[in-house]
């Protein structure tokens, strides 16, 4: 994220590095499988050799947040379970985006209960929802074309945590682990 | 360990250093440590916290802590109809959903006193079989990709993506399907459905034997698992494991032969059984009861007679969808049903079904309403976690991932 | 002798003094008695040779709510050498919300007895560690009762801030 910082949107050539950086970026989002009930059954399908994810480049489904840039929260979040996914989305570094996966991180699902958290915008920012109990691993790819296309719109200037004044860039603290 | 008690609560603090140790060392936390095996982790199969209480690599006090996923089943039940929970039971152990299925129509039919028609019983075993081979599919991968062999994991999802196309046409959904109801099942099994399945029966075995063939004689695989989380017979039989574990540890029973249900009695099939109670025996136990269940659906396909699916008991069961459209009595039916439920008469039961995990157990009880006045799930998971503390202790670290990939937990079922 | 009745007219020899309600609905033969026997009944179920529940399937508890003794903690039992089930139940009040723990005599019961301590808030005496099963420690309710609401009590689960 470093030399982008340094470009300022102007001027033809800036615009072209722009692109190539959005384009390497937009065609390795790694993913960070949140994966907690049933929908991360579908996570796994989408990695079978059915509904192949390597060729959108994110085969790499590393457990670790340090590496990865699109979290997938699969799986119906409980309140117990909430700061535990805070605290791994505070610990991937900027960019980072979000797909609520199913029906109950979008909106609490078929579990009007007094331990589902109904919806996880109530605590995370989330980009894209996507419906379905599961969805189908098809719509997880789809998900995930549209996250690509986002990123791939996306400048440097918009993401968050950056800020450019004239004696340099101030890079962001790398995400203090919350006590909360 | 200031620290320490900020972090971990009191009361789970004092269950872990309570854990007995042969060590006679001065200050008891010179050279241990406790180690979090988060709810997200790679290898626990769902959200499951362990709080490891370490010396040097091993193992000397376990804590699970469940409840990350607790979503509130048996309270909702009090507050449904029979029929309205018949989805909520598909994402109990959602790697095996049709056989949840089964198990929640089943019990509910033995307290209302309905008996569904043969063909039904047919199909449901059918897909219940066909759960089973699903859910034992990807245990073994998993267990497998644990361990470190990362191929089969791929290899035996394939086959069972060819198990969720059988679903996909049988009932409109791959995964999660609603498929049985109470008198019966949902619609007829198509003629393409039965041909994919004698289809998928016929090449399930020599694929299954090219995936054995991998891991089988490698010796890093069993110097890895074998001897490791052996559990004994009594031990077993006391701490309530069920199904496979408990088959593995040298106890021959299955639901399906001392306790029939369906029309279990009616076809031929062994219980395979190991005596070692190791992870290898567990996952020797899973590829056998594979080919049983392989064996069980090409008989069912066989045997299946014909008929309708559902049975004729207008009051408690649905009516077909073409007659409530066209006929007086049977809207009038069908509006009775969906608002005020079936409305079983008074009393308890209890009901369980051999599920791929192990004992999967419904009670209920009615109090001649629409909706359960209680429903308690036996999950099969729940009960094998417990032995997780006795089965890890005295092991290293790497040893719990083995341990934990053989017991195969799944916690929408240990959680509820 | 069939189990059914060789397991009343068992009990009924061992324990005269006691009170024991049978019933047999749709073939499953539960027996009601008072809570201080329990732990006498589950010891003389398990290692009586004829009979052997060695298997304890299920514990838990039903709410009544109106009733007098508010709360009955059940028993699922299972014999693996008859391939017979038994259902046990005991009546607890909710003032006196307690009753004696059986994990001394079957180890699978303990995690079962914690789960019911957490639902219904029955405390199990002598009970190795009895602590919440499902919901977080600092929660002050117990879900599964009757006067507990659907959605839960706002604000008494905290979520993490935006």
């Amino acid at each position: 994220m470093g030399l982008e910082a340094y470009i300022k949107d102007t001027g033809f050539l800036t615009t072209q590095v722009n692109a190539l950086i959005a384009w390497a970026r937009k065609n390795s989002v790694w993913p960070m499988p949140m994966g907690i009930s049933c929908c991360a059954i579908e996570m796994m399908a989408v990695g079978d050799p059915k509904y192949d994810i390597a060729r959108f480049g994110s085969e790499v489904m590393r457990f670790t947040p340090r590496q990865c840039d699109l979290m997938i929260v699969a799986g119906t979040v409980t309140y117990k379970m909430a700061p535990v996914v805070r605290k791994i989305y505070d610990q991937m570094p900027e960019p980072k985006w979000v797909i609520a996966m199913g029906a109950c991180t979008s909106s609490g699902g078929m579990y009007r209960s007094y331990s589902v958290v109904q919806g996880i915008d109530q605590f995370l920012p989330v980009d894209i929802y996507l419906a379905g109990c599961p969805p189908r691993p098809d719509n997880l790819l789809h998900a995930l074309m549209m996250i690509q296309d986002k990123i791939g719109k996306t400048k440097a200037s918009q993401f968050k945590n950056i800020t450019i004044d004239d004696g340099g860039i101030k890079v962001p603290e790398l995400n203090v682990i919350q006590n909360n | 360990m200031d620290q320490l008690e900020n972090e971990i609560h009191p009361k789970i603090l004092e269950a872990l250093l309570s854990a007995k140790n042969d060590y006679t060392l001065d200050d008891a936390l010179e050279n241990e440590m406790v180690l979090n095996m988060g709810p997200q982790h790679p290898a626990t199969h769902g959200v499951l916290r362990l709080l490891l209480r370490l010396d040097g690599e091993r193992i000397i006090g376990c804590v699970p802590e469940l409840g990350y996923l607790h979503r509130g089943y048996e309270k909702m039940a009090e507050n449904m109809s029979y029929y309205e929970y018949i989805p909520h039971t598909d994402r109990l152990d959602y790697i095996s959903p049709m056989a949840n299925n089964v198990a929640w129509v089943l019990a509910v039919e033995k307290l209302a006193g309905i008996e569904a028609p043969k063909r039904a019983q047919y199909i449901r075993m059918m897909i219940a079989e066909l759960a089973r081979i699903a859910s034992h599919l990807v245990a073994i991968g998993a267990f497998a990709m644990d361990v470190g062999a990362l191929t089969i994991f791929l290899w035996t999802l394939r086959e069972r993506e060819k198990i969720l196309d059988i679903w996909d046409i049988l009932c409109g959904a791959r995964f999660t399907n609603s498929y049985t109801r109470i008198g019966g099942v949902a619609n007829d099994a198509q003629p393409e459905a039965i041909a994919k399945a004698k289809w998928f029966i016929d090449q399930f075995e020599p694929n299954l034997s090219e995936v054995e063939q991998l891991i089988n004689t490698n010796r890093i695989f069993i110097e890895r698992v074998d001897g490791v989380g052996v559990l004994s017979k009594e031990d077993a039989i006391d701490l309530g494991f069920s199904g496979p574990n408990l088959r593995a540890s040298g106890v021959e029973f299955d639901l399906r032969r001392n306790v029939p249900y369906l029309c279990y009695n009616e076809i031929d099939f062994k219980i395979p059984t190991y005596t070692e109670g190791d992870c290898l025996a567990r996952y020797f136990l899973r590829l056998d009861e594979c080919r049983e269940s392989a064996k069980i659906v090409k008989q069912i396909l066989d045997k299946m007679p014909a008929g309708p699916v559902q049975a004729n008991m207008p009051k408690k069961v649905l009516p077909h969808k073409d007659e409530v459209y066209s006929k007086m009595e049977e809207l009038i039916h069908d509006f009775m049903i969906v608002n005020f439920g079936i409305n079983p008469p008074e009393g308890e039961i209890y009901h369980a079904i051999e599920g791929s995990k192990g004992e999967l157990g419904f009670y209920l009880v009615s109090k001649g309403d629409g909706h359960p006045w209680k429903c308690k799930i036996r999950s099969p998971s729940f009960n094998n976690i417990q032995s997780l503390p006795k089965l890890v202790i005295g092991h290293l670290i790497s040893d719990v991932v083995a341990i934990i990939g053989s017991i195969d937990p799944i916690m929408g079922e240990a959680d509820k | 002798m069939d189990l059914n009745t060789l397991i009343p007219q068992k009990l009924k020899e061992k324990f005269p003094a006691t009170d024991f309600v049978i019933s047999d609905y749709k073939d499953e033969l539960t027996i009601k008695f008072d809570k201080i026997f329990i732990l006498d009944v589950c010891r003389f179920l398990k290692t009586d040779v004829d009979l052997l529940f060695t298997y304890c399937t299920d514990i838990t508890a039903i709410d009544w709510a109106t009733r007098k003794n508010r709360f009955t903690v059940v028993y699922n039992l299972f014999s693996l050498k008859h391939s017979f089930r038994l259902r046990l139940k005991a009546d607890v009040d909710e003032l006196d919300c307690k009753i004696d723990s059986v994990s001394s005599i079957w180890k699978g019961a303990n995690w079962q007895e914690r789960e019911t301590y957490d639902m219904y808030g029955i405390k199990f005496n002598n009970h190795p560690d009895l602590r919440r099963m499902y919901m977080p420690e600092e929660f002050e309710y117990h879900p599964l009762r009757k006067d507990f609401p659907l959605m839960g009590v706002p604000g008494s689960l905290p979520l993490p801030k935006k």
